[in-house]
């Protein structure tokens, strides 16, 4: 039911007493303002939170070593331990059967990379096939490294994106031979992360190419495994404990001894992202709910106020043949005008200013803020039951006034 | 039109009530000019308010154009004052937002008429207490004589049986008072019953009958010269 004239007395009284209007109007758009900002801002932390953790596998277990730092078996501390070719066998042997894969890496850093007149530096990694499953990389062109390179000791490469883009340009890299680290290795695929810009500029060849090329030994750096998806997150912490009192005996490391042999398993970590994610998010809606209850609050008052302020009128109005129910629908109507309206005008700017902020925050951790429809609308909606019930009461209040009591009242 | 037996009607106070309307029998013909004459605390502002359906009697019959009122809530008291009540009380109770057309159209709103129908009346009744060309000032751009004024066109806008007046001229000096006075003569002369409440004798006088209430009882009720020489 649409009565123009119960409008058009309303729009007059919210017009005639603009200064009431704007500062209840205020209150809501302001609640609702903050309330959009904070949701918009906590979402972009996370937003955040989920690139970082995409970069690798979450089922990664990284293996590397460094020098003891207690003397154990008549051994002195200080002693560098250094991973060979028969640490990969013993692993594959001992724990093999809840390893989804597991690749050996040996790492370069820095190494010079020149394509014709393009050059720059990168690091080079030496793995086997299956280690492109540890970093969540995906194939862009061509392929990735293969058993056959591995026995042939091929010289080949598959370069990041941004790799091909720094060398190449705009042509593509595959088929191309690359001078890296004075050796030509022809460039047989390329590869995109979402692991960001560092993991984009990496280069991959064979692990048997490089361990020959770089000093002709059967060392290597470090090992990058993915365990079985089916151990859940304290079976997969008991496996890299596993992992590291086995691999500690085998090079006859103290067990106590933190700094010879290091595991780092990724399932910890997310442990605590998602704990801190949890704890971020109570965070967020706390203080967004008190911001709402707030704003509701803040309504609830100065329509109180308006009520109190409007008793004389009210009386008139009745003596001149308002029923009740004509009174209350005023004050309602009033009452969820203003906060609907406000409330979207703060919505408007909320989500404005996080459009406006964008990626721009991306050094404090805030990524592309934004809220879902879903809440800017669950949040309108609470907001206009506020109005109701803020209106509600005093309107029923108003209802109740003895016209001679307000009449009276100067 | 307003008839009036054996009314009573007290306020609590604390623990204690206190009687304020001991028994009025009161009975006012159509086309009437009454005044209730009384010191403060006589009761007859209570009286106004009953018959104004702005309170409710404790005891004893009330008809208001002959309906008996009786069981009233809310609602339908607010039916009955737009239907056969327009009310002018001493401190005019304009709305200040509302310009004087507006504020005399509003009962017309409360009563369900359109907006333009609502207007055209108004403006009718401002003319005919002098005030067309002030209809779109606010009330406090006005002199309380033209307040008054805007307040009796807003009385009589709904073409109610009776019009009741509370101190009319409370708030208003001599000059003013009489022209206020001479506006609900016309009125009445017109064929309106009018009720008003005062407690100066000159204002007692213009009208045709006098009542004169004393600790809630009625103790004269008397015709004026006015009414004796017409």
């Amino acid at each position: 039911m649409f009565d123009l004239d119960r409008w058009q007395e309303i729009f007059q009284t919210l017009r005639k007493n603009k200064l009431r209007t704007v500062l209840s109007g205020f209150t809501i758009a302001f609640a609702i303002l903050l309330f959009t900002l904070l949701f918009g801002i906590g979402n972009g932390l996370q937003n955040t939170f989920k690139r970082e953790f995409a970069k690798d596998s979450m089922l990664s277990i990284y293996i590397w070593t460094g020098r003891t730092t207690i003397p154990f078996k008549g051994l002195q501390s200080g002693r560098e331990i250094q991973f060979k070719n028969d640490d990969y066998k013993f692993l594959v042997e001992k724990f093999g059967d809840r390893m989804q894969s597991i690749s050996p890496r040996i790492q370069r850093q820095g190494v010079q990379a020149i394509y014709k007149g393009e050059q720059n530096r990168y690091t080079f990694r030496a793995v086997y096939p299956n280690y492109l499953t540890l970093e969540s990389a995906e194939i862009e062109s061509g392929r990735f490294l293969n058993m056959l390179d591995l026995q042939k000791k091929s010289k080949v490469i598959v370069i990041g994106r941004l790799v091909e883009q720094d060398l190449f340009g705009q042509l593509s890299a595959v088929g191309k031979e690359i001078n890296l680290g004075e050796v030509s290795y022809k460039v047989i695929g390329t590869f995109s992360d979402p692991g960001g810009d560092n993991d984009e500029r990496f280069i991959y060849g064979p692990f048997t190419t490089v361990q020959r090329l770089y000093g002709n030994t059967d060392e290597l750096d470090e090992f990058g495994l993915t365990y079985d998806p089916k151990l859940s997150v304290d079976q997969a912490l008991a496996f890299s404990t596993e992992l590291n009192v086995a691999l500690k005996e085998k090079h006859s490391v103290d067990p106590k001894d933190q700094g010879a042999i290091r595991v780092y398993n990724y399932a910890e970590g997310n442990k605590q992202v998602s704990m801190m994610m949890l704890v971020l998010n109570l965070i967020i809606l706390f203080i967004g709910i008190g911001t709402l209850i707030a704003g509701i609050i803040g309504i609830s008052n100065i329509m109180v106020y308006i009520v109190k302020e409007r008793t004389k009128e009210l009386g008139i109005r009745k003596a001149l043949g308002a029923t009740p129910k004509s009174i209350i629908g005023m004050i309602m109507l009033e009452s969820i005008f203003i906060t609907t309206l406000a409330g979207y005008i703060g919505l408007l700017i909320g989500t404005s200013i996080l459009e406006m902020i964008g990626d721009s925050l991306e050094q404090y951790f805030i990524v592309n803020p934004s809220v879902e429809t879903y809440v800017v609308v669950g949040a309108t909606i609470v907001l206009i039951l506020a109005g109701v019930i803020a209106g509600y009461l005093p309107a029923k209040r108003a209802a109740r006034i003895k016209p001679i009591e307000a009449l009276n009242d100067e | 039109m307003i008839k009036i037996e054996n009314l009573h009607k007290s306020y609590p106070m604390g623990k204690d009530s206190l009687h304020v309307l001991k028994g009025l029998n009161l009975h006012i013909k159509e086309g009437e000019f009454v005044s209730i004459m009384g010191s403060s605390g006589s009761g007859k502002s209570t009286l106004l308010n009953i018959v104004g359906l702005l309170d409710i009697h404790d005891e004893g019959n009330y008809y208001l154009n002959g309906q008996r009122i009786e069981n009233l809530d809310e609602k339908k008291a607010a039916v009955l004052r737009n239907k056969f009540l327009g009310f002018v009380f001493q401190s005019f109770n304009l709305i200040g937002y509302k310009t004087a057309l507006e504020n005399v159209a509003l009962p017309l709103y409360y009563k369900g008429i359109g907006r333009k129908e609502r207007q055209k009346i108004a403006l009718e009744y401002l003319d005919k207490v002098g005030l067309k060309n002030w209809a779109n000032h606010l009330p406090n751009e006005l002199s309380g004589g033209q307040k008054q004024r805007v307040a009796i066109a807003r009385a009589l806008v709904t073409k109610p049986k009776v019009v009741l007046a509370d101190e009319p001229t409370g708030a208003l000096d001599s000059t003013t008072s009489n022209s206020v006075m001479e506006l609900l003569k016309e009125i009445n002369r017109e064929g309106m019953t009018v009720f008003v409440i005062t407690h100066e004798e000159e204002i007692a006088e213009e009208t045709d009958r006098i009542v004169r209430l004393k600790d809630g009882i009625i103790i004269s009720d008397e015709l004026t010269k006015n009414k004796v020489t017409v």
